[in-house]
């Protein structure tokens, strides 16, 4: 037993020998729970998870003698956890409406029985990683019960099939060194550790989220990594939202970091209402929460991206693909700061460490497809939300951010303010899974879409190029040419790019969908373009009804209505026809 | 020890679930020792030698050599040195004749019904010269975080009748939505009106209340609230805690919290639905910035310390309903911007916090437009759960996309037209124009007496619309157009 030798905001320095860096501490009567991050001699230093007042100088404090672990086992979707894994519906069963300090529950429910069906066979040689059996957690999830990663040795007995609570011991492994190990259902993992894994797999598939300007534009792949920097209000997590309701993942992590309290609430009020587009079940069967917000302590906040990247690894390594949003990992850096400015490190750039970029370089690393110790395969996905600010992306964590991820999904403050959503500047942003997405397009869609994305993005580089010249001397001086691909891009953003999370029909799209309206628009580009070609003027061809209705399609026809846009779609060249006939006509009299 | 319930808790404390968790811990043997041992003093900190035990974040009383009573917080906890934060400064204090008590206790304020209609200072203490508040329920008024498992979400559309807010920016019940502001822009003006219109629709006005906080704010501005609730009669729903522009600026870091504690209180005790308007945030921010400096902490931008976001979180989340309680808080924090900057931190990490913003631009201003709502940056995060078909009408949603879409391409095409001369406009974009002036005028424009009903303001919106080709409105569907656009209906 150590004591309190001072207090200090969030830190407490401690009388505690014996302690190691990282290691968990309880102190003062009401047991509050921390983390060494420094010791000199006999004395520790000790940054808590919960509001130091009211704490003295003497009152005891004890080394937990384990770094911060999560409980990983049964019970976790569906469920909300704090940035320490505290399960925030128990906690408030104990403590009410508001976060009491000094609340201990366990993470996992102790008294649900679930029921285990056996896979492995006594006297076999197990290694960590290895599948014990499975629990049916929820109708579309079958939860794997493995050995904890670390361990190695021969099973002397499992249990029947049959219902346990997660703490009943489940069978005994006998250790190299012939201690005997018992297992459970659930086990401990240190969250700062990544999981092992046997190896890293090329990633192959694109995470389909049903939002365009992503999927289509700056694909991201099953296992990468992606950023959503931009202002507040831009749409970061209205587009993380989207994308932990439609994604095409199996698991959702969705860990709201220094965040509003309400956006939570939203994501719990209706995930339990929508159902999984791709199983039929409601979706809060596949996700679970971590939540750290703005206004809970600060020092849970820097724990909370590692508690989530954790449980994201646990259900890869039973083979799944998991997605994990971070909403916003900004906040994060920004209580790696405090941290750090506590500890007296020398700050680099806007108070942060000089070591925030392999910091975020290290988390990120933990996204990935991989080949799981059990011979599987899972993947983690990693989204980040950046929130640099005033909107100021050559800030530090968005630099640095930049330099780690693959897909980059800017968000513009201009478009924000037009209400075009999703924000996502289509210059700014950029993919470098293009080609790998391109293949599965090819084989799974249309062979023709990496073609037709790039002309997509040709013409609405060009309008921006045109804007410029209007913008200086008005749109008379463009040629007819000129104006007709100006007004295709709009039709592009408008149709195409443009999405409202909250129209029923336009919220998703799916992949065929994706593309017969790209594909759609880009016709309605061409046969235009061959009209003033031949001489038709710009302003007669936009005049055509056909512009503004194709605009509409994207919300008039779901994803199972196909049928029904393909016949619009079909019908596109007879809109041109009258106008052909005047100027091939005339061209050919001429 | 895990749990450490019960036996602490402090003999007056409130035994309140509000206040359950931050009172533990407290007890109160010290409480009535006077400690002369201050070693130092320097800008507002003074460091007591030889006092053991202390609390951290206990109250701390100081008298000074003219018998005057001084306030202060621990902010550092040693048994050899204990570190002090004095909210009224450390000016002329002798360290020889300063007498230092611990209180052993947060800073709690008492409530009890009785705080409606009252006049309390910064710190909490009555300014109306009439007696302080007794009760037995105390509360410590940093609150405790709220549960966002125990969070309902805010889906009631309030009607202010201001239709640059309703028609497009609108406020629901329990939402955090600031007015981003500047010097000499009636944020003030558009606040009261804010107090004195909004209503639900459908709903006779039941228990509201209003608490009004003001920090760093001038006389005049305080005293332009008080007549303001006093003309619209409302004077005993009121509850105001004043910290004006000449008073201690360190008591500022209270004001907010202190108020919030009183609405909380008024909107979960006693099921009031309470509008919370504080002003001025900048102030608040600029206050704390000079302890952070004094404490030495680590500046991210600005001088401003990295803490700020999280600071400013824990006084704007306080807003919010709660699932299976009646009342609710509704806040609206004023906040001027610095040089009209909204990348400052102040308004920057504001936006970054609360659930949307209601800009002030003084081109509007200076054009005579009241409100001068500038509305491309302004928005309602919580706008879209509460309006539309069961709340409001059934193509508000899509009416406000369409006016945000119309006007930023009007204002595209006025800066065209600054460059190259409204003469060389095409015929559609003279159209935009048009609109753009009429919108700005009609639609923003209102009096500061005049209650628009979400239907007038949407059948303005329509009106305004109507000055548009159909065809270029995309954002409404087809069937609203015929029903509502004056071309095609
Ligand atoms: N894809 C979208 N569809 C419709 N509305 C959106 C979309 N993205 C953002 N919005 C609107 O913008 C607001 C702010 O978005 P949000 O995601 O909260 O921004 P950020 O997280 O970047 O601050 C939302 O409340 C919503 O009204
Ligand atoms: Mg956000």
């Amino acid at each position: 037993m150590g004591r309190i030798l001072e207090i200090n905001g969030p830190l407490v320095k401690l009388e505690l020998p014996q302690t190691l860096i990282g290691e968990q501490v309880r102190v003062g009567r009401m047991g509050l729970v921390g983390e060494v991050i420094g010791r000199d001699g006999g004395t520790a230093l000790a940054q808590l998870y919960e509001d130091t007042a009211g704490l003295r100088p003497g009152e005891a404090a004890e080394g937990l003698g384990w770094p911060l672990s999560v409980e990983l086992g049964p019970g976790l979707l569906g469920a909300i956890f704090d940035g320490v894994q505290r399960p925030l519906h128990a906690v408030r069963t104990l403590s009410g409406d508001r976060i009491a300090r000094g609340v201990a529950v366990p993470s996992l429910v102790r008294e649900t029985r679930w029921h285990f069906v056996p896979a492995a066979q006594a006297g076999r040689t197990l290694a960590g990683g290895d599948v014990l059996g499975s629990v049916q957690e929820t109708a579309s999830i079958t939860h794997r019960i493995l050995v904890p990663p670390l361990l190695h040795g021969e099973l002397l007995e499992l249990a029947p099939e049959g219902d346990y609570t997660v703490d009943e011991t489940i069978g005994r492994v006998k250790l190299a060194d012939g201690r005997i190990e018992k297992l459970a259902l659930f086990h401990r993992w240190p969250v700062r550790t990544p999981r092992p894994f046997r190896q890293r797999d090329h990633a192959v598939a694109p995470l389909i989220t049903g939002q365009r300007i992503l999927d289509t534009f700056y694909p991201l792949l099953k296992g990468g990594k992606a950023a959503i920097p931009g202002p507040f209000g831009a749409g970061k997590t209205m587009l993380q939202q989207q994308i932990a309701r439609w994604c095409n993942a199996e698991i959702v992590v969705y860990v709201g970091c220094g965040e509003r309290g309400n956006e939570l609430t939203d994501v719990l009020e209706f995930m339990p209402e929508l159902t999984d587009p791709h199983t039929g079940r409601p979706l809060m069967e596949r996700t679970l929460l971590v939540a750290n917000t703005s206004n809970m302590p600060v020092v849970a906040r820097e724990a909370s991206v590692y508690v989530g990247i954790t449980l994201a690894e646990y259900f890869r390594d039973q083979g799944y693909d998991v997605v994990m949003v971070a909403d916003s990992t900004s906040r994060w850096a920004e209580a790696l700061r405090e941290v750090s400015g506590r500890l007296g490190q020398m700050p680099v750039e806007e108070g942060y460490p000089a070591y925030l970029g392999s910091r975020l370089a290290a988390f990120y690393e933990r996204a990935g497809r991989v080949e799981t110790l059990a011979g599987d395969h899972g993947s983690v996905t990693l989204i980040g939300a950046v929130s640099p600010p005033g909107g100021d992306f050559s800030e530090p964590v968005t630099s640095h951010t930049k330099e780690i991820i693959q897909t980059f999904w800017a968000l513009s403050k201009e478009l924000a303010d037009a209400r075009h959503y999703p924000a996502v500047d289509w210059l700014e942003s950029f993919s470098g899974d293009v080609k790998s997405a391109a293949k599965w397009w090819a084989q799974a869609v249309d062979p023709e879409w990496e073609h037709a994305r790039a002309a997509a993005l040709d013409l609405l580089a060009a309008s921006e190029e045109l804007q410029r010249i209007v913008n200086l001397v008005g749109v008379e001086a463009l040629s007819s040419e000129q104006r007709w691909t100006l007004e295709s891009a709009s039709l592009l953003k408008e149709g195409l790019l443009q999405q409202a999370a909250t129209d029923e029909i336009d919220s998703f799209a799916s992949p065929q969908k994706q593309f017969a309206l790209l594909a759609a628009l880009l016709e309605i580009h061409r046969q235009g373009l061959k009209l003033v070609q031949l001489g038709a003027p710009a302003r007669r061809v936009i005049q055509l009804p056909l512009l503004a209705q194709a605009r509409r399609w994207k919300s008039q026809h779901g994803s199972d209505d196909l049928e029904a846009l393909k016949a619009k779609i079909a019908a596109i060249p007879e809109a041109f026809e009258p106008l052909l006939e005047d100027y091939a006509a005339g061209a050919g009299r001429g | 020890m895990r749990q450490g319930q019960g036996g602490d808790e402090d003999a007056g404390g409130s035994g309140e679930s509000g206040s359950m968790g931050r009172g533990k811990g407290w007890r109160h043997a010290m409480k009535h020792v006077e400690f002369r041992t201050a070693a130092s003093a320097q800008g507002g900190l003074v460091v007591m030698a030889g006092v053991p035990g202390v609390a951290a974040g206990s109250r701390v009383q100081l008298r000074d050599h003219a018998g005057r009573l001084r306030s202060g917080q621990v902010i550092r906890s040693a048994d050899d040195a204990v570190l002090v934060e004095v909210f009224e400064g450390t000016d002329a204090l002798d360290l020889e004749r300063t007498w230092v008590r611990f209180l052993d206790e947060p800073f709690r304020l008492p409530l009890s019904r009785d705080i409606l209609g009252r006049v309390f200072n910064g710190a909490g203490l009555p300014r109306d010269k009439r007696p302080p508040i007794v009760s037995a329920d105390r509360r410590d008024i940093n609150g405790e975080p709220l549960n966002p498992a125990a969070r309902a979400y805010p889906r009631e559309f309030i009607q202010t009748g201001i239709s640059a807010i309703d028609g497009m920016n609108s406020l629901t019940r329990g939402q955090k939505l600031p007015i981003f502001s500047g010097g000499g822009l009636p944020h003030n003006r558009v606040a009261a009106q804010i107090v004195r219109q909004a209503r639900l629709l459908g709903e006779a006005s039941t228990e509201f209340a209003v608490v009004f906080a003001a920090f760093g704010a001038s006389h005049a501005d305080a005293r332009f609230f008080q007549e303001s609730f006093e003309e619209s009669g409302v004077l005993d729903k009121v509850v105001m805690f004043l910290n004006l522009a000449d008073e201690p600026v360190i008591e500022r870091l209270l004001t907010p919290r202190a108020a919030l504690t009183a609405a909380e209180y008024l909107a979960f005790d006693l099921d009031h639905h309470v509008l919370v308007v504080m002003t001025d945030m900048t102030a608040y921010a600029e206050a704390l910035r000079e302890v952070a400096v004094l404490r030495g902490d680590v500046p991210a931008r600005k001088g401003y310390p990295g803490y700020l976001y999280s600071d400013l979180a824990e006084i704007y989340e306080r807003a919010g309903r709660i699932r299976n309680r009646r009342g609710s808080i509704t806040m609206i924090p004023v906040l001027s911007m610095p040089s009209d900057d909204i990348t400052h931190p102040i308004p920057d990490l504001t936006g970054y916090i609360t659930e949307g913003q209601i800009v002030l631009g003084r081109e509007l201003a200076n054009q005579g437009v009241y409100p001068p709502v500038t509305v491309l940056p302004s928005l309602s995060r919580l706008m879209k759960d509460g309006i539309g078909k069961n709340f409001t009408r059934e193509d508000h949603p899509h009416v406000a996309s369409q006016l945000f879409a119309s006007y930023a391409r009007a204002l595209e095409v006025r800066g065209l037209a600054a460059i190259i001369g409204a003469e060389e406009l095409s015929d559609s974009d003279r159209r935009a124009l048009d609109f753009a002036d009429a919108f700005e005028r009609r639609f923003i424009g209102q009096g500061e007496d005049e209650d628009r009903s979400i239907h007038e303001t949407l059948n303005l919106a329509w009106d305004l619309l109507s000055m548009l080709p159909p065809e270029s409105l995309i954002r409404v569907t087809e069937e609203e157009l015929a029903k509502y656009h004056k071309d095609t209906a």
